[in-house]
């Protein structure tokens, strides 16, 4: 057995395909890195590259083993966790080795870290059901959120019933993705670049009827801003209606919106773009 | 008046109500139809008001004009104030306005007495009528049933919110002579009678047929006000432990009396809140219902209100240290849960690692034991944890400290005015 760094694309697949190839090499992994992360190191490294065949057969394999620990494989991914490949590796070294076992003793060192993570990804998604703030412009309504983790492959499918009859968007700016949903389907795209368009007359009324709402309903004699803290963590102000300055209550008789490039026709996502602003074409998903 | 004003008026009037919880709910996402209820247990919070109160709900009033003369309340019709009313659209109109944005889980609808019991509640059942079949609104609703209200206006409302609540307000028959005479135990408690009842009934129809209709499938609850009256925490906890029993309550939120008003029966209008004993109530009220407490083992004559230093569980496990320490490795379910320190989930994960293998002292922590407190009271295959020595005395300030950076910040500054009176 030799010690080896892999090198992948950053996806899902290219990441379990990583798990293949050390086992078909017989290779022990001391990291894995995205490509765009990674730096030329001391150890021995490897480009791998992404074999969905190979994926499948990891997970296949995995799930046999336990159901549980395939959840948290594909949560674990989507966590914010520095060395999440490499901690993942380990719980499938670990589960392939002994079997199932250690996963019911919360306190086991190799599954403790991942179980923590993907608590963590999971409380953040539930925070923001709650946090995220629509904006309806022309007929879609879209938002913004700035999250830890990836967690739009988590709040899909919530926002995806709730609002089953809207077409809707959610853009996330940490991970630079984008969930379109319109008429029954949804997609997660890459989008690297977008600011929303600014509210017309009836957006800014019902935003200013909301902040009204929220100024109001504080009773003075209970005044506990720490609480409102600890429970809404400042990072979440940030895209939060509430938390915004005058100028994003306030209507622009002539918003200079236009589709943004990437999004799917169904949800055109108006967003404030610098140059003239043409529709752009959808492209395939 | 336009909307805004309406809007500023008729929260300012219901902002008082502590319930706004959105948990129960189980309306799955209908073809036709915007919004569902998040299933979640813990609720789903929308955002936190600057005194740290979870904001779920749009919290209004339907009007704030009142025929009754409630002593506590701002809305009583002797209090000069300004008035407002919503019409039915306005209330639809905002409520799916806000929770297309996702401002909102839904809407909490109450009212002061207008003109009469009945006529308001007719008015409440046209808005939701309105907001759930022309609005198409499958989102969660709370509405306020108002003591006195007929039997078949109960039974509409009950269709049409996933909540129902009848507010006692004041936790003793003498407190609502007072202060507020128009109500009485008999106009309370009969609509909470009814709607257990159609409650009950309307689960076994949905056990025979599936689209049988739902009459407040997420149950009811009540508020009580705390200290507006004298009576003690035993009494409260009791009247709380009945409503359980006997109601089938969901949930009994606590409110600590904010004096709005001054009156020769009330607290003076420079009392501050009192929020500690409000969230000792609560924290009780935890007890009573997940881990298994009865109120009379929490209180008794001798001591009928809680410890102002100390959570009631850390309270209980004091007056019962013959009870402790507890063996993590052997103890069964309910006794790890009267551990102070062990919550329900830790105390699941604990039985579960525990099948895999014997745990010891530094597995608790990496559980998600509390060890600062549980250390006193639990050993892990016999030992205690390293370096620990304790009398009953250090046991006591030990706990204290170990609390009260847990507590909210106005909580802890009333929690530190025993300390300058020197109290214990
Ligand atoms: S009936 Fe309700 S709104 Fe009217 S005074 Fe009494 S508590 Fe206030």
């Amino acid at each position: 057995m030799t010690e080896m760094v892999y090198v992948y694309d950053g996806s899902f697949e290219g990441f379990l395909s990583c798990i293949f190839e050390s086992y078909a090499n017989k290779e022990v992994l001391t990291a894995i890195c995205r490509d765009e992360d990674f730096a030329p190191q001391l150890f021995a490294c490897r480009f791998i590259e992404t074999n969905v065949e190979y994926a499948n057969r990891v997970i296949r394999k995995v799930v046999k083993c336990s159901p549980y620990a395939a959840e948290l494989l594909r949560k674990g991914f989507l966590s914010c966790l520095s060395d999440r490949e490499i901690l993942l590796y380990h719980l499938v070294v670990k589960l392939l080795r002994q079997g199932p076992h250690f996963l019911a003793n919360f306190s086991d060192e190799t599954l403790n870290p991942v179980v923590r993570a993907v608590r963590h990804l999971e409380g953040e998604a539930h925070l923001l059901k709650g946090f995220v703030r629509f904006s309806e412009l022309g007929g879609v309504l879209g938002s913004e959120i700035e999250p830890k983790n990836q967690v739009l492959p988590i709040l899909r499918s919530h926002f995806c019933a709730r609002y089953r009859n809207e077409r809707f968007f959610i853009y996330d700016r940490t991970h630079r993705q984008a969930l379109f949903y319109a008429a029954g389907k949804a997609v997660i795209r890459p989008l690297e670049a977008f600011q929303m368009a600014p509210p017309d007359e009836t957006e800014a009324n019902y935003r200013i009827l909301w902040k009204r709402f929220y100024d109001t309903v504080a009773i003075k004699e209970r005044f506990n801003p720490r609480c409102q803290q600890t429970h809404m963590p400042k990072r979440y102000w940030k895209t939060m209606t509430e938390f915004q300055d005058d100028a994003y209550f306030t209507a622009q008789s002539s918003p200079a919106s236009a589709a943004i490039p990437g999004a799917p026709s169904e949800t055109p996502a108006p967003a404030r773009l610098s140059e003239s602003g043409t529709s752009a074409p959808a492209s395939a998903p | 008046m336009d909307v805004l004003e309406k809007l500023t008026i008729l929260t300012d009037a219901a902002k008082y109500d502590a319930a706004c919880t959105s948990s129960g709910g189980n309306r799955t996402a209908k073809a036709g139809y915007i919004g569902n209820t998040s299933s979640s247990v813990a609720g789903c919070c929308h955002s936190f008001s600057a005194d740290g109160r979870c904001v779920t709900l749009l919290k209004v009033l339907l009007t704030n004009r009142c025929v009754y003369d409630c002593k506590y309340c701002v809305n009583r019709r002797s209090n000069e104030t300004r008035r407002a009313a919503f019409t039915p659209e306005e209330l639809a109109d905002l409520t799916i306005n806000f929770y297309r944005r996702n401002y909102i889980e839904g809407l909490f609808l109450s009212s002061g007495v207008f003109r009469s019991p009945d006529y308001t509640t007719e008015l409440m059942i046209q808005s939701l009528r309105l907001l759930r079949e022309n609005y198409r609104f499958n989102g969660y609703i709370h509405a306020k049933t108002i003591p006195g209200t007929s039997p078949e206006l109960v039974e509409q409302l009950g269709l049409l919110a996933d909540r129902l609540s009848v507010n006692i307000e004041l936790p003793s028959e003498a407190g609502l002579k007072a202060l507020a005479p128009e109500k009485t135990k008999a106009a309370i408690l009969a609509p909470m009678g009814q709607i257990q009842k159609r409650n009950r009934e309307s689960k076994e129809e949905l056990v025979k047929y599936r689209h049988a209709p739902k009459f407040a499938p997420a149950g009811q609850s009540t508020q009580l006000i705390v200290g507006a009256t004298a009576d003690s925490d035993l009494h409260i906890l009791r009247l709380t432990q009945g409503l359980y029993d006997r109601y089938r309550l969901k949930r009994v939120f606590y409110s600590a009396y904010v004096p709005v008003v001054e009156h020769t029966l009330l607290p003076s209008r420079d009392v501050k809140p009192p929020l500690l004993r409000e969230h000792r109530l609560y924290q009780a009220d935890w007890l009573l219902r997940f881990y298994g407490f009865r109120a009379e083992e929490l209180l008794d004559d001798k001591t009928p209100d809680f410890d102002p230093r100390v959570d009631p569980k850390c309270s209980w496990a004091l007056s019962h240290l013959e009870y402790f320490p507890v063996e993590v490795n052997t103890a069964d379910y309910e006794t790890l849960l009267r551990v102070p320190g062990v919550g329900v989930t830790s105390a699941r994960r604990i039985l579960s690692a525990r099948r895999v293998g014997r745990l010891c002292v530094d597995d608790l922590r990496r559980l998600g034991v509390v060890m600062k407190r549980a250390q006193y009271f639990l050993t892990a295959s016999g030992k205690i944890p390293d370096g620990l020595r304790f009398t009953p005395d250090s046991l006591l300030r030990g706990l204290i400290a170990a609390e009260r950076p847990l507590l909210p910040q106005q909580e802890a500054v009333q929690l530190s005015l025993f300390d300058a009176v020197g109290v214990g």
